[in-house]
């Protein structure tokens, strides 16, 4: 099936061609930061992760999102959902490769990977990360391509996929439960130190994910001629909009336990993030544009009439999707770090280099997704001819 | 015959091996490389010992770096004179910082302008080893916390877990920022963790760590915390000291009397 993605347009090659740049410039930053070391990132001794580590966390969000597709389709037997639920589970698989090359960006020896596999660590949170998040690539990966395959032949898909499908369910729960628990059980990291972290990530996940789904459905529709239909959107637009108020939800009780308790670790990490610190607030304009943001699309979303129409729709995604990349992506990682473990705050700012790689990581994703989706429109529409 | 020849060399280099193998083990001034015996003697019981470091800030005072300095040599630490690529393993630093959860409201200004050593506390209950996806650190039989060079990955799960900011990282490659070196213990690879090791290196050669014994004062107490009869014990039931915030249960080594 895959030589359906190496037949396209004129656009189609145009667009490989400039992911394919990204790609090069990616990794030729990548290979500088290979030879000079980490100290071309931004990253330092207080700092000690960046924005390699938050893409990934957002990232897996956008993978784990894949069950708001998943659940109302095979589980309920939403009809509606019958041509979103392949390009959910592509970009679960596109967002789960970027997960793991972000994982090797970061890591000092990438040489040495194989080593949590040689010596496994089960009281190690990342071992199970690393389980589970390769075990969720290979569900999707295997129950998609099966399905499409099925489809393109005319034939029912093999019984053997609805309990890999089913599997793929708890699964994507745990891999953001995995990826929160990664950092909510360090001690004296106290902006992560919450047991609402793992419940806070899978509630932003599904308002993010869902929501760049949409944005994927309404690119397919005006780019391929794929329509994966408004009902579809719209149930999914009302699914991001619950999991969105859920998550600011969360954020505010966050606010209350800090500020209301008055211990003055629990309120530093979002006293740095949202208001600053003894001066340093290169993270405040940030923070509040993820909060503006966040609640004008939960707004936009809620409102049937606004929704409908597909210009505030794509306005009330992106704006999800954007406040949520701020809220994970920027603010959670760099705000554990800051004040540091003996209370001194210490700035990060990504480097050139390392938004070179971030870029080329982005792109290896959104190429990996773009061939995939290119395969499972092709069947698509044959089936249809 | 040619083809007989090569298999008689053959032969004939392994029996000789096997000679000199033989004749090494039957004979131990033969063998090339030594094992020592004393050290079979006593086997590694885990928990056994627990070393452990008492710091006196009352001794402490402002100029001196010596402990830094011999610590710092010893090692082959790095100096690259800025603070993001900065690797230590022990350094002075100031109350709010060593001790930010303890009191700090009309406390004497001498305490708390007086310098505070920091290092790696050897914790009981290390939330870093827990945190390492490969065991490259470890708590070993004799309560220190150690490293493995040549198994870290590198990904710095350890220093996110750390609450004392104990653990430094190679930005780059460290050998760049060794002025002088020392030949007694490795240099370490870009891309790898580092910290403390309580001088497990010369502690195995009955020594003192390169610190305790720098110190002009004496203001460093070294020993295990397991026996009772032992110097820091005694000290430490005998005056009030403090750990770094006890509140978390990583059930730090090292101790200070303020």
């Amino acid at each position: 099936m895959i030589e359906k993605a190496l037949k396209g347009s004129r656009n189609y090659w145009l667009w490989i061609g400039l992911l394919l740049l990204c790609i090069a410039a990616g990794f030729s930053a990548f290979s500088r930061q290979m030879w000079e070391g980490l100290t071309v990132t931004g990253m330092g001794r207080d700092v000690s992760w960046g924005v390699y580590i938050a893409q990934f966390t957002f990232l897996v969000g956008v993978a784990a999102s894949a069950v708001m597709v998943v659940i109302p389709y095979y589980l309920h037997n939403q009809k509606a959902f019958g041509k979103t639920v392949i390009i959910g589970e592509f970009m679960a698989v596109a967002a789960t490769i970027m997960c793991m090359l972000f994982i090797l960006a970061d890591m000092g020896r990438p040489d040495r990977v194989l080593n949590v596999l040689l010596y496994p660590s089960p009281h190690a949170m990342v071992f199970w990360d690393v389980m589970v998040l390769n075990g969720y690539l290979v569900i999707n990966i295997v129950s998609a391509w099966a399905v499409l395959g099925a489809e393109r032949k005319g034939v029912p898909p093999p019984a053997w996929v609805k309990p890999v499908i089913y599997l793929s369910i708890p699964w994507a729960f745990s891999i953001h439960t995995v990826t929160a628990f990664l950092y909510a059980g360090l001690p004296g990291r106290h902006l992560w130190l919450t047991a609402v972290l793992a419940p806070r990530f899978l509630a932003s996940a599904f308002a993010a994910g869902t929501s760049l789904l949409i944005l994927v459905t309404l690119i397919l529709k005006k780019t391929a001629g794929y329509d994966a239909g408004n009902e579809a959107r719209q149930k999914l637009a009302v699914l991001a909009a619950y999991a969105g108020a859920a998550n600011f939800f969360m954020i505010g009780t966050e606010f209350f336990t800090a500020f209301y308790s008055n211990v003055p670790a629990h309120m530093h990490g979002l006293q740095y993030l949202f208001f600053g610190l003894e001066g340093k607030s290169a993270l405040v304009p940030w923070m509040w544009i993820s909060v503006i943001a966040g609640i004008g699309s939960l707004v936009v979303l809620l409102n049937p009439k606004l929704r409908q129409k597909t210009g505030w729709l794509m306005a009330a995604c992106g704006g999800m999707v954007l406040s949520i990349w701020i809220d994970k992506g920027v603010g959670l990682i760099l705000g554990g770090f800051v004040p540091s473990p003996l209370e001194e705050i210490v700035e990060y700012s990504a480097t050139f280099t390392e938004m070179t790689v971030t870029l080329g990581i982005w792109a290896v994703g959104i190429l990996v997704l773009t061939m995939l989706l290119k395969v499972a429109v092709t069947v698509k529409k044959e089936q249809e001819a | 015959m040619n083809e007989d020849r090569r298999s008689f060399m053959k032969k004939a280099g392994i029996g000789l091996l096997a000679g000199i193998g033989s004749a090494a083990g039957l004979f131990p001034a033969l063998s090339l490389e030594k094992t020592v015996f004393p050290a079979w003697d006593e086997k590694p019981e885990p928990g056994k010992y627990r070393w452990g470091m008492l710091i006196d800030t009352r001794k402490c005072s402002g100029n001196c770096k010596e402990c830094v300095a011999a610590c710092h040599f010893t090692h082959n630490v790095p100096d690259f004179g800025n603070r993001k690529d900065e690797v230590k393993w022990i350094w002075k630093s100031s109350y709010e910082n060593v001790f930010p959860t303890a009191s700090n409201q009309f406390q004497s200004p001498e305490v708390t302008e007086r310098p505070y050593v920091a290092l790696c506390n050897h914790c009981a209950e290390p939330p870093c080893t827990k945190a390492c996806p490969t065991e490259a650190t470890f708590r070993r039989w004799d309560g220190i916390v150690s490293m493995d060079y040549h198994r870290c990955i590198g990904c710095r799960f350890c220093m996110a877990a750390c609450p004392y900011g104990s653990r430094s990282f190679n930005w780059r490659d460290p050998r760049e920022g060794i002025k002088l070196a020392s030949t007694d213990y490795p240099t370490r690879m870009q891309g790898v963790v580092e910290k403390c090791n309580f001088c497990s290196e010369r502690l195995v050669k009955g020594l003192d760590p390169a610190c305790v014994k720098a110190c002009p004062e004496q203001a460093l107490v070294f020993g295990d915390l397991n026996d009772q009869d032992s110097e820091i014990r005694r000290i430490l039931e005998s005056v009030e000291t403090m750990q770094r915030k006890p509140e978390l249960g990583t059930k730090p080594s090292v101790f200070y009397i303020i």
